[in-house]
């Protein structure tokens, strides 16, 4: 089937009329194109998409508190309340399936909040657990982050972003084991982090983490707890178990059940499996129309080698007297049409990766965009094109084939 | 025993209503070795029954047994391989592939019986040596004139050594002198001892046969052996 000679005779008859071939070879060619630079604009509003969530955990939700909405148990409306850190013991003795749950406390400023010698400036600064850092993911440059031990002996420390240094520290200066004063109260810096994925967004690197237990007693926060960063164990949606969680925290704080302002949250989970649902239409979308220009493509390989047969008749007669079987004229017609699909299909796959290759070039250069990173076609999309360009080269070469052999011999020979 | 036993074969032609009975119970033989011309005016049938006799068409009734193999009922990848090992084509129009070189064009049937290239090749040549046209194994057909074409043809109708040749017509496109030029090739072949039947209504033709069978209405008419005129003589 693979012998010199077939491929020979392929490219004979694809080679006796050029102009007409390279007429057909264009339809698939496009089809194909346009498959590629849609699946990969698609992919690039993904990659960009996805890096806006960083690397976070993205089983996670946040719970804040708000004023009650609902007079309950003699309680006023529009009470403010506050969690303690016996909500995060509850939570994790109560409900099954979490991973992490993290109290959190937080200062921000618009005033100068931080000093260090003659240098200050205004950042957030973070009471947190050691780990925070498996859920809002960031990357220690220098030093270390927060440990259990810091937790239970309050220690004054903190980790401080990059861009802290940068404001803070004058350039070769080491700033581990040195101390900034955070409102009035020394804290010995332990780390350097950087926070991956958020280039476009300098306040990500302008912030300070310190221990939980000194952040409270530093700024007198007792027990209370500003908000919590709660993540579900794999394969058990936080979407899933969050009621229970609220249900519990209006328990405890004698709140309404059926409030439902006073839980404040924001659920990353729900958000992603959204914006998920949303890349996966994009792909369709993109199936969809590239299939479609490619099927019109292939339409036109049939109508192309149904004319070639029609022209060749007398021809496929004169091979016939000579004693070729049907099947070897099927064949021949079908390695034609498949032939010409994936020739041209892998010109479009090699064109469409350069076009894809130029974009990512002129986006580097260029800088980030918002919402759009580096287009990609993944190579299995790349080998499911190939199998989709055989199968239709096939179907194409089918009606051909058949018609090719549907003459018989001696009206094949009678044609002029 | 005979190379070609055919009794009461008919074939007619169906056209919307009607039907044309164009072969009304043909009987004939012809025994390995015979050079036998099939005459009769226009019409007659005798393409008919040539194409039948070729496999490229099928009578309606009666038997036809080829070298002691019975033809019929024969689908067409069968058929093909019969035509492949048994027959060469010899067509008025010559029905060479314009786009093959005069070599490839009569390795064709070869490559239809699987012979590895080489040897294909090889063959081809020998053939086209046979009928003169050695130098001409590269050129295309566009490039070679009539009496060439056919003997080109005549070449690829040997190369596959089938047990007869049916030629439909051979010299009707050529001029008497080329036409006893290719006579003069189809009477070498015969003379190693091959089968061949030749259609024509040129009666210098029909002559240069050993034996005539004549056409008239769908039956045989006349069916005479003759002394064999040499093409060579008018060369
Ligand atoms: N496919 C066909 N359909 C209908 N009628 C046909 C067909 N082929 C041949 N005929 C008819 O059958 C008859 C015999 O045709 P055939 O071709 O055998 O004649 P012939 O003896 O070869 O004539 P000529 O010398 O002109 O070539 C003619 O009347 C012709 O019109
Ligand atoms: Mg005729």
């Amino acid at each position: 089937m693979f012998s010199r000679d077939r491929w020979k005779e392929i490219i004979e008859v694809l080679t006796t009329n050029w102009f007409r071939t390279l007429l057909t070879a264009f339809g698939v060619f496009w089809g194909i194109l346009i498959l590629i630079i849609l699946l990969a604009a698609g992919k690039g509003l993904e990659n960009g998409i996805r890096a806006d969530f960083g690397d976070i955990a993205t089983n996670t939700m946040f719970v804040w508190t708000r004023s009650t909405t609902k007079a309950y148990q003699g309680l006023p409306i529009g009470r403010r309340f506050s969690y303690t850190t016996d909500d995060v013991a509850a939570i994790w003795a109560e409900i099954p399936g979490l991973r992490f749950v993290s109290p959190r406390n937080q200062i921000g400023s618009s005033e100068p909040n931080v000093i260090r010698g003659v240098n200050k400036g205004a950042y957030n600064i973070y009471g947190d657990y050691p780990e925070i850092i498996r859920q809002d993911p960031l990357t220690i440059t220098s030093g270390r982050f927060i440990n259990p031990l810091d937790i239970q002996e309050s220690r004054k420390i903190a980790v401080i972003g990059q861009g802290v240094v940068q404001d803070l520290y004058e350039e070769g200066t080491e700033p581990i084991g040195s101390f900034v004063t955070i409102q009035g109260v020394n804290f010995k810096v332990v780390g350097v982090y950087k926070k991956e994925g958020n280039e476009g967004n300098q306040n990500a690197q302008k912030e300070i983490y310190v221990p939980f237990s000194s952040f409270s007693k530093a700024f007198n926060r007792g027990n209370r707890v500003g908000w919590m960063a709660i993540t579900a164990q794999d394969g058990m949606p936080i979407t899933a178990i969050k009621e229970d969680i609220f249900s519990l925290l209006k328990k405890k704080h004698k709140i309404a059940p059926d409030d439902k302002r006073a839980v404040g949250h924001f659920d990353l989970y729900e958000e992603f499996s959204r914006v998920e649902s949303l890349f996966g239409a994009m792909r369709f979308i993109a199936f969809f129309v590239g299939i479609l220009v490619l099927i019109s493509g292939v339409i036109g390989v049939s109508n192309i080698m149904l004319i070639v047969v029609k022209e060749r008749t007398k021809e496929i007669g004169i091979r016939r007297a000579l004693g070729a079987s049907p099947f070897s004229i099927k064949l021949q017609i079908l390695m034609e049409s498949v032939f010409l699909t994936i020739i041209s299909g892998m010109f479009g796959i090699v064109v469409g990766a350069l076009f894809i290759y130029g974009i990512n070039y002129v986006l580097d250069l260029s800088g980030p965009v918002d919402m759009f990173m580096s287009p990609t076609v993944h190579v299995g999309v790349v080998i499911s094109a190939l199998v989709i360009l055989i199968v239709s080269g096939l179907f194409a070469g089918f009606i051909p084939a058949r018609s090719a052999i549907k003459v018989k011999p001696i009206e094949a020979l009678r044609t002029e | 025993m005979g190379m070609i036993e055919i009794k009461d074969l008919h074939k007619s032609y169906q056209m919307g209503s009607n039907s044309l009975h164009v072969l009304k119970g043909i009987n004939f033989s012809v025994a390995p070795g015979e050079l036998v011309a099939i005459m009769g005016s226009s019409g007659s049938g005798k393409s008919t029954l040539l194409n039948i006799l070729g496999m490229l068409d099928e009578a309606n009734e009666g038997s036809y047994v080829l070298d002691g193999v019975p033809i019929k009922n024969l689908n067409e990848t069968k058929a093909a391989q019969y035509r492949n090992k048994f027959l060469g084509f010899i067509f008025q129009s010559f029905n060479l592939i314009n786009y093959k070189s005069a070599a490839e064009n009569v390795a064709l049937p070869l490559y239809y019986q699987r012979m590895p290239r080489k040897e294909r090749q090889e063959k081809a040549l020998k053939y086209l040596e046979q009928v003169g046209l050695k130098e001409w194994a590269t050129h295309l057909p566009s490039e070679l004139s009539g009496g060439q074409k056919q003997r080109v043809a005549i070449a690829r109708a040997m190369a596959a050594e089938p047990k007869v040749l049916l030629a439909d017509e051979p010299t009707g496109a050529l001029d008497s002198k080329t036409s006893y030029e290719v006579m003069d090739l189809i009477q070498k072949i015969n003379d190693a001892g091959n089968t061949i039947l030749v259609v024509t209504h040129e009666p210098d033709i029909a002559d240069m046969c050993k034996r005539i069978v004549h056409l008239k209405d769908g039956v045989i008419v006349e069916d005479k052996k003759v002394k064999q005129v040499r093409a060579a003589d008018y060369v």
